[in-house]
């Protein structure tokens, strides 16, 4: 494993206005950096592409009220043009601007300058589940070949009544549970922080993570759902590797109770499928069957035992900081 | 039905230069060490007193001699022929010739290993699987609960099951505190220490992950479940606050034994009253 090669933008890091203070570029984890006056703030952030990268320091003066995002704007304006990072509505509610500041995954749009420790650098580094793009920019395209594999919504049939009305009617304490998960705004910080990915990439194969975990509970809680996912979850989409640290409940932007409402009730649901003697014998004596993965999964858009396939890492190119 | 045929295998690049400083366990500056400190500090003094008490196997029961009732929940039920008189319901496991604490102690320790909150308490600090959110894992492969052992990890719900009976035994041992045995009926610190004893073991167990997940939780549709529902939404709040209860009760659960300790060893007085 190699370390990160130097910043192919080192060059581009320089002050480009006069207003600009002294810009480093520093290798390696942020410490050294020179210390600014308390009425400046120092951004150290993480330069690079599929090459590598190291953080760059930029320091500006203060500014009242603002945000990380604007802090970032700001760096953009004055000290590097070319940085990447991605964002959109600057209100919490696009789920773009997603990084680890400090250290911990957050959104800059929704983390106030005024928050963090006062006079201290500031680290902005991208989230490191996912393979840097460029600069605060990863791939997170993972998390879409992931949702693929989510069966859609799969609602019983209609009751004559329901016809005759028109469509179905359902009790606001039957839906009221799952709205709780459509607030996700995909940001993708829960599967950012998940150790089981973060930490050991070679289950991204069959792990579908905090988000995913959040969209099946939201289907099986539905009340006009007939799928059974509780196989599906077991077997191929790693439910049993999350061992419920509540990461994701601490990342979410949200305030979704990821753990709580969703992960560890599909786990009380695994066990009534596939770990409780009696509820198999309760099966048995009523005749009731449950699906098996193949059978959950036979709607969702991609199929087959399999969750994700793994193709070769990018030629040539170590897993920088996967340690 | 599926074939393999209909198999879509899409690739996800795996690998890949991922962003910040390679062999740096975390970014993070804040002083994240010390929630997995402060469990690792108060579970293994927890673990080493209930140990000692465990095996220690005397001071465990206050009798008439005191005009008091009073025995340690990390002994009741007092099962076996070595329990002293008055603190047993009958010699029921004569042959149990070790501490009958032991016996006991197997549910709730269980209960507790088990636990949704306390798994997360240890998996972070004995294990670091992971320390902290964003703070690296300390291993180098992974598998979670999904092999055993920690499969095992879902017999939880009988272990809460478990829970619930000793639960209603330490009950029935904080109301039969209030007599005072040659006095009447009484209340004292004792009692006192053994109810709110009680009270918290109660709230931890209702407020319990599988438990919410069997009154109603399960459900797919609650409006066919009225009932169901109602002890659902009763449920929630309560596990909202399992952490707080899993400390609490745990903290007091040994307080509690220490008094009935003190007390029975003569090291101090059950002060109280009786009408």
């Amino acid at each position: 494993m190699e370390e990160p090669t130097t910043d192919p933008h080192a060059e581009e890091t320089a002050p480009s206005e006069e207003t600009a203070e002294a810009t480093n570029v520093v290798a390696g984890v942020p410490g050294s950096v020179p210390a600014p006056s308390t009425e400046d703030v120092t951004m150290v952030i993480w330069r690079g592409d599929e090459h590598g990268g190291e953080f760059a320091t930029y320091h500006l003066p203060a500014q009242e009220g603002e945000v990380v995002l604007d802090v970032v704007h700001r760096v953009q304006a004055t000290h590097a043009p070319d940085l990447a990072c991605r964002w959109n509505c600057k209100a919490g509610k696009c789920g773009s601007c997603s990084a680890e500041i400090n250290g911990k995954p957050s959104l800059m749009c929704m983390t106030r300058m005024d928050s963090l420790p006062p006079g201290e650098p500031v680290t902005i580094a991208p989230m490191k589940t996912f393979p840097v793009i460029r600069d605060l920019v990863t791939d997170v395209s993972y998390n879409y070949e992931v949702a693929k594999r989510i069966p859609p919504f799969e609602p019983r049939p209609k009751t004559a009544d329901e016809e005759a009305a028109g469509g179905y009617r359902m009790a606001q304490i039957d839906v009221e549970r799952s709205q709780e998960f459509r607030k996700c705004i995909e940001c993708f910080l829960c599967q950012d922080v998940c150790h089981v990915i973060r930490d050991h990439e070679e289950n991204k194969t069959a792990f579908a993570g905090p988000r995913f975990f959040a969209r099946s509970a939201e289907l099986e809680m539905h009340p006009l759902d007939v799928n059974d996912r509780r196989e599906l979850l077991r077997e191929q989409q790693g439910l049993g590797k999350c061992n419920i640290t509540k990461c994701c409940t601490e990342v979410c932007p949200e305030h979704i109770k990821i753990t709580d409402n969703a992960i560890i009730p599909l786990k009380e649901r695994v066990v009534d499928a596939s770990y409780d003697p009696i509820a198999w014998l309760g099966r048995k004596i009523l005749n009731r069957s449950k699906r098996t993965a193949r059978e959950a999964a036979a709607s969702a858009p991609s199929k087959g035992p399999a969750a994700i396939q793994p193709s070769e890492p990018v030629s040539g190119v170590p897993v920088a900081g996967g340690d | 039905m599926v074939t393999k045929e209909d198999t879509i295998a899409t690739p996800v690049v795996l690998g890949g230069v991922r962003g910040g400083p390679a062999r740096v366990a975390t970014l993070r500056k804040d002083r994240w060490w010390v929630q997995p400190v402060t469990t690792v500090t108060v579970l293994t003094a927890f673990v080493a007193y209930a140990t000692w008490a465990a095996f220690i196997n005397k001071d465990y029961y206050v009798g008439a001699a005191s005009h008091r009732d009073l025995i340690s929940p990390f002994y009741s039920p007092c099962l076996t022929g070595s329990c002293v008189p008055g603190s047993h319901p009958g010699s029921v496991l004569s042959w149990w010739t070790i501490s009958p604490a032991l016996l006991i102690l197997i549910f709730p320790l269980g209960f507790r290993l088990t636990c949704y909150y306390y798994r997360k308490a240890y998996y972070r600090s004995f294990w670091w699987a992971p320390p902290a959110c964003a703070v690296a894992d300390a291993h180098n492969s992974y598998t979670g609960e999904s092999r055993f052992p920690l499969i095992m990890q879902n017999v939880h719900r009988y272990f809460f099951f478990a829970g619930l009976v000793l639960n209603t035994i330490l009950t029935i041992d904080a109301v039969m505190a209030f007599r005072q045995p040659g006095h009447g009926i009484g209340i004292s610190v004792g009692t006192v220490v053994l109810s709110v004893n009680a009270i918290l073991l109660w709230l931890y167990s209702l407020s319990c992950h599988a438990c919410r997940h069997l009154c109603g939780g399960g459900l797919k549709v609650f409006s066919n479940h009225p009932i169901r529902h109602r002890i659902w939404k009763l449920l929630t709040p309560l596990n909202a606050k399992h952490m707080a209860f899993a400390w609490m009760s745990l903290v007091f659960v040994a307080l509690t034994d220490l008094y009935v300790r003190l007390v029975a060893s003569g090291t101090i007085h059950d002060a109280g009253f009786h009408f």
